[in-house]
């Protein structure tokens, strides 16, 4: 039995008409692995040359990735019991499928992501205050996406795949040869945003994947229920060729995103990646998923855990020596410390910081609005402030 | 010696807009030092269960809440004493305060919101993620009342001695709708109580958990026996109610007391049932079958039920509406590691009987395997349960919530019986039917029972009913 037992849309072994390993517009078979649960390596005739680069140093540093990403979800969540975070969508069990998809891109490839890709951002170069900072409820936005190639993360539910899909079209007309990444969820394939953008990207052919972390539930919605089909059944309705990965193992999910990816700088057109892996925590920290979840179920994923996966493939390697484990230790460590430091003593942003950055340009109607409300805050006799915004 | 100060976690907003929730435990007490991010404390929100962990590392200085207590948002819960110079948080956001205001807080008043950084209501402070919350004064706008307040005096002298707390409160329950946080509505439901019967203790006449608790211990305990059962505490084992317990309890008090249940009783000879179980057992077409009385009684529900399908059928009480099944989904209770459960098995009417006795067994080795998925409990139409396998004759068993129906199959054992008009030692089973009175009329409750006992006792019977 592959990694998901869980229903109808995500477990066919016997596939129905025109779908899973009969769809001719499917690789990879029902399910591409290259890790077993066990932690061995499987080797696959056609998907094996897209990782042959990856060596015990770059297992190790996907190890070290993956583990600090899981040590900044904890972080964050115990941040936010403490009052210090709003509100803090975890990421936990989903390692593998963010670091092994972030780490294949290339630093001028765009990625527009959700708002659970915290492991993404991190990969990408945000500073931890600056992942902080949006679910402190500090800012509107996080970081510079100009500067990180990584658009502000979407609350609304898939809305980016059509983000992605037009910059996508951009590209195109620039002629350049980068590619666009989407994330989204399972229960984004459900919404009219993301079959609007696989219209588009395929009429046009763009350079954009869509990669879709199926990790089994839209908050309290089973993916059983949405989808009487594998979800890598949805795009080919679409034209648009689609791999079905073991979202929990990372090597896997980087052949699969690199595949994707030089497709799309080929003129090959859109991919689409559904990424089986399970949302191990709550939706948000506002959700109790003991409510609707079987337990059974999570210690059925608990034991496809994809850092405990990696972590035994490095022992039958040998390379999970105490150095290493030491190391990354130290790191997560640190990196835990820093993002709790910088979201404590993150300065609070001033009233009148809301008319930053509406334009780019000085707008006289924007300033209008903004000296009649600091007239308004000073007839409470406060001072007004602009703050580091 | 290192300078130490004291730090205070105020309860924070722990879901999106809370504005209060309840300490459930504390998992840490005064004087116990604590490392970052350890959990300290469970508590309750309308949204959910979690465990808080600790903001700092130090010492626990002071709980300020017992458990069961609701409490505000921005209500400081825990007293720190941490290191002056170690402390990680710097400039941090919990409301650093002076230690004799804290201790003036905790020995004084019990109201602790009286440290400075809590009071001064009158001002207006920011109340953002990372201030350290302001308390919100419940937050709920004052209600008006909307009639007349009963006249209490008005009920009689007795009644009112015997009961007048009850009395007091359904004379507030005529104006407002008695407080309390959804959680705590549902346990209330669960455990079939009125909660404008239940004395609230909390902030504001705040109806909490262990107030509903304690009035429903109450209810259950006759005073005199308090004594007596304290007596024994220590002979008792309590048991946390939670999981299929928990679940099983409230499915089953929902079905008792929401469905008026009639249970009528049937003893037949199924001698000829046994020896056609025999033969078939014998018959190479069932070679590698599980077949038992189950199987057969199984079967013999399926083909009564077309002579009464009201029995397969549902009160829709939302839509006002009674759903006919035309399909059956026979479900069967299984004694599980995890508790009862009752899975049942989809479209069963269209099953030969070898395979619903394969679809038995599966439901069985699954169920007791503890690996039912919550789509095999849910959508049962009918169900049987078979207490004979613990040598039980009959009993009145409880519609599964939402069916019209359930049959009890008692244990077939040798007994005297009158055949030809002469004694005779045959095999005998009582069956057992509860059903639900709103949907099914004592005449074809009976109609249906006797359909079934007539199967079981001459299968051939089966002829005139399809």
């Amino acid at each position: 039995m592959l990694t998901d037992q869980a229903g109808k849309g995500v477990h066919q072994d016997t596939p129905g008409p025109g779908q899973s390993a009969q769809n001719p517009l499917r690789t990879g078979g029902n399910l591409l692995q290259l890790v077993s649960p066990e932690g061995e390596r499987i080797s696959h005739p056609e998907f094996d040359v897209w990782v042959k680069d990856i060596g015990d140093e770059q297992l190790c540093s996907l190890y070290e990735d993956m583990t600090v990403i899981r040590r900044i979800d904890a972080e964050a969540t115990a941040l936010q019991r403490q009052g210090e975070l709003a509100l803090w969508p975890p990421l936990l069990g989903q390692e593998a499928s963010q670091i092994g998809s972030s780490r294949s891109l290339r630093d001028d490839d765009f990625v527009f992501p959700s708002y659970r890709e915290s492991g993404v951002a991190y990969v990408r170069g945000a500073h931890l205050t600056e992942i902080a900072r949006v679910w402190r409820g500090n800012a509107s936005y996080g970081w510079d996406p100009q500067r990180i190639n990584l658009a502000t993360p979407q609350i609304i539910i898939g809305s980016q795949s059509l983000h992605a899909t037009g910059y996508a079209m951009g590209v195109q007309l620039d002629g350049a040869n980068t590619a666009v990444l989407a994330y989204f969820g399972d229960g984004a394939t459900s919404e009219g945003d993301v079959n609007e953008a696989m219209v588009f990207a395929a009429s046009y052919q763009a350079p954009v994947v869509f990669f879709c972390q199926n990790n089994h539930w839209a908050i309290s919605e089973p993916v059983r229920i949405q989808s009487h089909v594998q979800l890598a059944d949805r795009p080919t309705g679409f034209g648009i060729p689609s791999i079905r990965v073991d979202g929990n193992d990372v090597l896997a999910v980087m052949a699969a995103t690199r595949v994707a990816l030089d497709r799309a700088r080929k003129g090959g057109g859109p991919t689409f990646i559904e990424a089986v892996t399970y949302r191990m925590g709550p939706h948000t920290t506002a959700d109790d998923p003991t409510r609707y979840r079987d337990p059974i179920e999570l210690e059925d994923w608990a034991a496809k855990d994809p850092i405990l996966r990696l972590r035994k493939l490095l022992e039958a390697k040998g390379l999970l020596t105490d150095d290493v484990e030491a190391r990354v230790k130290a790191k997560a460590d640190a990196v835990a410390a820093e993002l709790r430091s910088s979201c404590i003593d993150m300065q609070d942003p001033q009233p009148l910081d809301v008319f930053n950055h509406v334009y780019s340009t000085p707008n006289s109607w924007i300033e209008r609005q903004k000296d009649h409300y600091s007239r308004y805050l000073n007839s409470f006799n406060q001072p007004v402030e602009e703050g580091a915004l | 010696m290192t300078a130490t100060m004291i730090k205070e976690f105020r309860l924070p907003d722990l879901g999106e807009g809370l504005t209060e929730s309840e300490i459930l435990s504390w998992k840490v007490a005064v004087g116990d030092t604590v490392t970052l991010n350890q959990v300290i404390a469970e508590v309750e929100t309308a949204k959910a269960v979690v465990e808080l962990p600790s903001p700092f590392a130090g010492t626990v200085a002071a709980l300020h809440e017992q458990p069961g207590t609701v409490v505000e948002v921005g209500k400081p819960i825990v007293s720190f004493e941490v290191d002056d110079a170690g402390s990680s948080n710097g400039g941090g956001a919990p409301a650093v305060v002076d230690r004799s205001a804290v201790e003036a807080s905790v020995k004084g008043a019990p109201t602790a919101g009286g440290t400075e950084a809590v009071g001064a209501p009158a001002k207006r402070e920011p109340n953002l993620v990372g201030y350290g919350a302001v308390v919100e004064h419940s937050g709920r706008p004052t209600r008006r009342a909307r009639g007349q307040v009963q006249d209490v005096k008005s009920v009689t002298p007795e009644a009112a001695a015997i009961a007048e707390p009850v009395v007091a409160r359904q004379a507030e329950a005529d104006v407002e709708r008695p407080r309390s946080t959804p959680p705590v509505r549902k346990l209330a439901r669960d455990l079939g109580l009125d909660l404008q019967l239940v004395p609230g203790t909390g902030p504001g006449g705040l109806i909490t958990r262990e107030d509903v608790q304690n009035f429903s211990g109450a209810v259950e305990a006759p005073a005199e026996l308090a004594p007596v059962a304290a007596e024994l505490g220590e002979r008792e084992t309590r048991t946390a109610i939670k999981g299929v317990r928990k679940f099983t309890a409230a499915a089953m008090v929902q079905s008792a007391f929401t469905a008026p249940h009639v249970t009528e009783f049937l003893t037949v000879d199924v001698t000829a049932t046994m020896e056609l179980l025999a033969r078939l057992k014998g018959n190479r077409a069932f070679e590698g079958y599980k077949l038992t009385p189950l199987t057969i009684a199984a079967k013999a529900v399926l083909v009564a039920l077309r002579n009464s399908p009201t029995l397969n059928s549902r009160w829709d009480e939302s839509s006002q509406e009674i759903v006919q099944f035309n399909y059956v989904n026979l479900g069967i209770a299984a004694a599980t590691p995890r508790g009862l459960t009752v899975p049942n098995i989809k479209d069963a009417h269209r099953m030969t009987l070898r395979e619903l006795s394969t679809a038995l067994t599966e439901l069985t080795d699954t169920a007791r395997a503890g690996k039912t998925s919550p789509a095999e409990l849910s959508g049962g139409t009918i169900s049987i349960t078979n207490i004979g396998v613990f040598g039980i004759d009959a009993g009145t068993p409880i519609l599964n919530p939402g069916e019209a129906a359930i049959v009890a199959l008692g244990a077939v054992r040798k007994a005297p019986w009158v055949v030809n008009d002469e004694l005779a030692v045959r095999q005998v089973m009582s069956l057992s039917l509860s059903f639900d009175h709103r949907l099914v009329d004592g005449e074809q409750g009976s109609r249906f029972l006797a359909d079934l006992g007539a199967i079981l006792s001459d299968p051939a019977m089966v002829m005139t009913m399809i």
